[in-house]
């Protein structure tokens, strides 16, 4: 069983370099949404008692990372006619460079922490550590707001899969809501960023210097 | 009981003013249920409630010890924004309205929060709603700042729940039961596995710091203050705020009863001088006046943090802080939304003479101005003398000097913007020739009483509200 | 007397099947897009014309313009003759031979980059220079991918590195070094062979002006290398050391086979990649080498 949640986070982390060369904007949305896809199914894997409430949880998880967060950011990307060719601050070369770096760091790393016993051989935390040094290098290291939401998915991705944890130890009701929560929060960045769209003709973020000090 | 009404009262509301059908009634909503929730907050000041140890909310001391001050500023900014709204009817209010109510609910929630899990969903559920009020006045520059609020403050809150986790699993390793209230983790105490520890007390405190905004995570702060409405830029600098400083303490009790209290206060102390010191330098160098007070904003952050740093006695203080500070804070946004409106710009280099233009907002400026500056006889002044007092005897001194002298320069910085703006003569062609502008009782009473409130405070601090503080201060710092 | 008579046989066996690789690519490409094409065995017609010809020299260009194309197909004959054929082993097999086959082909570049600057031709010192910025950033990618299949084995010997198959990180081996082949023979997402714009170039412009036997040489020699590298993938894909002698040579060809129609597929389905984008495809394959050196160091530890 470890081994198969071994290869799905690898494939994770995979994804996360994949995020970070990605030349173009639905190039990169295609990777988290794949992303989303991979680690929505991994609550199936850690539980051993197959109940409705975690598949549900799964099958919530497979749709709105999966397909309705990339649906609305591929729509939003239509409907602003934003440029597929995405404008690094940090190119593309430097950025995979330190996220390969930072994935070798965070499977480094997590082995100085302690781990429960069945947490141990599993790569849930090196993922999770990757995954958000991989989102804050897409949040700072890109011009476009879209591309920044994507950031922001993958490190809100890392997030889950660190919260996959605790999956058994806390109550379901404190996961699901927490879930809502960060969905929610990006559904909110996703409609900012179709209207800043209309106010700025533009999805470049380099264009929000008026207010600076 | 009336706990949770202090919660679903302003939900309730909030709800009612989305249906509420006239645009010209409906911000009456907003001091009806203030002032419910102001009633209800001081009775349960003054006859605290039986907690239940295991409930997920409560009025425990630390929220006796802050929420009545968030539920008068709410009050006062309520009445203002009445008189705001008027002028403004160019703007639908139903959204603004509905946050505004809904915020003082979550606000509410979140003080009252003793469960991890809790505080976190309390916390996103502010920062969310908080995005209309910050976008009110629709301009791109609006746009701007709301757009940088939500990517800084999503990715804070993003942190702290990594650091919720982190502190989850903490117990988890230690045998816990996977009961996050904050009374379940402090039992657990030195049995929580250290590493996790102190690595949820890193993402904690950037995430929640990232709310409060302290220094360098800051960045947010100037933007949305500037450009939002007077009232919401009072009840994020002494409501949302204040929320995340609580979330901060509360975190922090846990990580003491962990063993690591000494780390967690050096870090806070750090963290702290850093925010006030980087406050200062932009005091110094900034030309607009909305901006001045977001700064000072992150200046008494850091007075906060750094108080909380300090043991029992500066733990004190830093509540009587968080009072001193949200009111004149709250005062002081009024009156420079006044002045605002009336110059029509912002920066020293456009506005001035405003004391013979709107002559009683000017003078609640500059008096809110010297408050702020911990001038004697206010608020301010008697709390930080307190946190200066506390670090002197925790052999601080170092941390002392330099607190007094960020606060002398941060008087320098000040000073010279307000008189700038208050001072000399109008210029031509603003503000109906330089005469006088009618100054509305509905936006000069709210401030006012804020001052007054932050006087008597200075004057006589109420021994009802000493009583609270020192709850707190035992709440945070159990007996062995 | 024997080892005579092998080494011969397999000279023979390398230098013969090599040109057979170009044919096979270019049929798969005819194939897939609906056309005849050139037949398979196009390339030894154009060796043995070539061979035939005259050769035309710059006066300006010294006995280097010659003699680096023949040190060039020496050297790669030479790491042929290295490099292991399944349970056979390799023609000469010491300890630290792997060493030789990466300076061998770091000795071929230089010949063939150097002859190519020896006409003092602009558009040949540019390929030159094209071909040796890429060669920067795939031979990391070859070294390290060495590294990784001598720490899983615990060995520098080729024989021996590549008679089992890496395990778990051989998918990335893998990957890795079908990226280090297509930019180390110029096949299309870095370059494109059958491009006429010399400004485009970057193999095809270091040899405009060779002709005759040496233009053949280099010709042969960059099939010769192709040939190698397809032979060193799927050696480290398949674990041939645990077949029989019969059976691991038809899996290897077999393999060889595939990668060879694996290329042509390639070059019919994607397009080439713009120059700025190359280093970005090579640190990707440099990065899959080194997680599978990362994992065979963890595997070899743990």
């Amino acid at each position: 069983m470890n081994s198969t949640l071994n290869l799905l986070i690898g494939m994770a982390m995979g994804l996360n370099l994949l995020a970070l060369g990605g030349s173009r904007v639905p190039q990169v949305i295609r990777a988290v949404a794949v992303q989303g896809i991979v680690l929505g199914v991994l609550p199936l894997l850690l539980e051993h008692d197959f109940g409705w409430l975690v598949a549900l949880v799964a099958v919530i998880t497979v749709m709105v990372k999966g397909f309705l967060i990339p649906g609305l950011l591929n729509r939003a990307m239509r409907a602003a006619k934003i440029e597929r060719e995405i404008d690094p601050f940090i190119g593309f070369v430097p950025s995979l460079l330190l996220g390969a770096g930072g994935t070798i760091a965070a499977v480094a790393g997590a082995r100085m922490l302690p781990l429960l016993p069945e947490h141990a051989g599993t790569l849930l935390v090196p993922g999770a550590l990757a995954s958000i040094f991989t989102g804050f290098i897409l949040l700072i290291g890109r011009a476009k707001a879209i591309s920044q939401v994507c950031g922001y998915l993958i490190l809100e991705n890392g997030i889950y899969l660190f919260g996959l944890l605790l999956i058994r130890s806390t109550p379901l009701l404190v996961e699901s809501g927490i879930l809502l929560d960060l969905t929610v929060g990006v559904f909110v960045i996703g409609i900012i960023v179709d209207r800043i769209q209309r106010a700025f003709d533009s999805l470049d973020t380099r264009k929000l210097t008026v207010l600076r000090e | 009981m009336r706990e949770l009404l202090l919660i679903i009262v302003p939900l309730a509301g909030a709800a009612l003013a989305v249906l509420w059908p006239s645009e010209r009634t409906r911000p009456w909503l907003m001091p009806a249920v203030g002032v419910v929730h102001t009633a209800l907050a001081l009775w349960l000041l003054f006859s605290p409630p039986q907690v239940d140890p295991g409930a997920w909310f409560g009025f425990d001391p630390i929220a006796r010890a802050v929420l009545p001050a968030v539920s008068i500023l709410f009050l006062a900014c309520a009445a203002y924004g009445v008189s705001y709204l008027r002028i403004r009817t160019e703007r639908p209010n139903r959204v603004f309205v509905a946050s505004l109510l809904a915020i003082l609910g979550l606000l509410s929630a979140g003080h009252q929060a003793r469960h991890l899990g809790m505080l976190w969903i309390t916390t996103e559920a502010v920062t969310l709603t908080a995005v209309p009020l910050l976008h009110f006045n629709g301009t791109s520059r609006a746009f701007e700042a709301t757009w940088k609020y939500l990517l800084v403050g999503g990715t804070g809150i993003a942190l702290s729940l990594l650091g919720s986790f982190c502190l989850g699993y903490a117990s988890v390793r230690g045998g816990g039961s996977g009961d996050l209230t904050f009374v379940a983790l402090m039992a657990q105490g030195h049995l929580l596995s250290r590493p996790w520890v102190l690595i949820a007390w890193v993402f904690l405190l950037v995430g929640y710091g990232t709310k409060m905004g302290l220094a360098p995570m800051h960045t947010w702060k100037p933007d949305a203050y500037g450009e939002a409405p007077s009232i919401v830029g009072a009840m994020l600098a002494g409501g949302v705020t204040t929320v995340a400083f609580t979330a901060v303490l509360r975190v922090r009790s846990v990580i003491n009863a962990a063993g690591a209290g000494a780390a967690a206060d050096l870090t806070l102390l750090a963290i702290g001088l850093f925010s006030m010191l980087v406050a200062v330098l932009f005091l110094l160098g900034t030309r607009d006046f909305k901006r001045m007070l977001a700064y000072s904003s992150v200046e008494h952050m850091g007075i906060l943090v750094i108080g909380a740093a300090l043991g029992p006695a500066g733990m004190w203080a830093a509540f009587f802080h968080v009072w001193s500070n949200s009111l004149t804070k709250g005062a002081l946004f009024l009156s420079a939304g006044n002045i605002r409106r009336a110059a029509g710009a912002r920066t020293v280099d456009e506005v001035r003479g405003m004391s013979s233009v709107t002559p009683q907002s000017a003078a609640i400026f500059v008096a809110g101005m010297f408050a702020v500056t911990a001038c004697p006889p206010f608020g301010p002044f008697f709390s930080e003398l307190l946190v200066v007092r506390a670090a002197v005897a925790t052999g601080h001194v170092g941390a002392a000097a330099m607190f007094l002298g960020c606060l002398l320069f941060a008087f320098f910085g000040l000073t010279r913007l307000v008189f700038a703006v208050v001072d000399g003569k109008p210029r031509p062609g603003e503000g109906a020739e330089g005469k006088r502008i009618r100054e509305k009782a509905g936006v000069i009473i709210p401030p006012l009483v804020l001052m007054g409130i932050s006087l008597w405070l200075g004057l006589a601090t109420p021994h009802a509200l000493q009583a609270a503080w020192t709850d707190a201060v035992h709440q945070l710092f159990p007996a062995p | 007397m024997t080892f005579i008579l092998e080494t011969l046989l397999r000279l023979a066996a390398w230098l013969l099947a090599a040109p057979l690789l170009p044919g096979i690519i270019n049929k798969v490409k005819a194939w897939i897009a609906g056309r005849r094409g050139p037949p398979v065995l196009q390339l030894y017609y154009d060796l043995a014309r070539l061979w035939g010809k005259g050769v035309v020299m710059s006066t300006l260009a010294s006995p280097g313009f010659i003699v680096g194309p023949a040190v060039a197909w020496v050297a790669l004959v030479g790491a042929a003759l290295i490099m292991p054929l399944g349970g056979a082993g390799g023609a000469l097999s010491f300890r630290g031979d792997v060493l030789l086959l990466v300076y061998l082909l770091a000795l071929a570049r230089f010949c063939t980059a150097w002859a190519a600057l020896e006409t003092g031709s602009a558009f040949e010192g540019m390929g030159a220079a094209r071909e040796v910025s890429y060669a920067v950033l795939s031979e990391v990618a070859l070294i390290t991918a060495v590294l990784s299949l001598s720490v899983q084995t615990g060995n520098v010997t080729l024989t021996d590195m590549l008679a089992l198959s890496v395990g778990s990180g051989a998918v990335l081996l893998a990957a890795g070094l079908f990226a280090v082949l297509l930019a180390e023979n110029c096949r299309v997402p870095f370059d494109d062979p059958n491009t006429h714009l010399e400004l485009t170039m970057i193999h095809e412009a270091m040899i405009l002006d060779h002709s005759g036997p040496p233009l053949a040489v280099i010709l042969h020699g960059a099939s010769l290398k192709l040939l190698l590298f397809a032979v060193l993938l799927s050696q480290v894909v398949l674990p041939l050391g645990r077949l029989s002698p019969l059976a691991a040579a038809g899996a290897l060809v077999g393999t060889v086979l595939g990668v060879t129609v694996a290329i042509g597929l390639v070059e019919s389905l994607t397009a080439r990649f713009a120059f700025r984008r190359v280093p970005l495809l090579l640190t990707a394959a440099f990065l899959l080498c080194l997680f599978a050196l990362l994992l065979a160091r963890k595997g070899g530890v743990g």
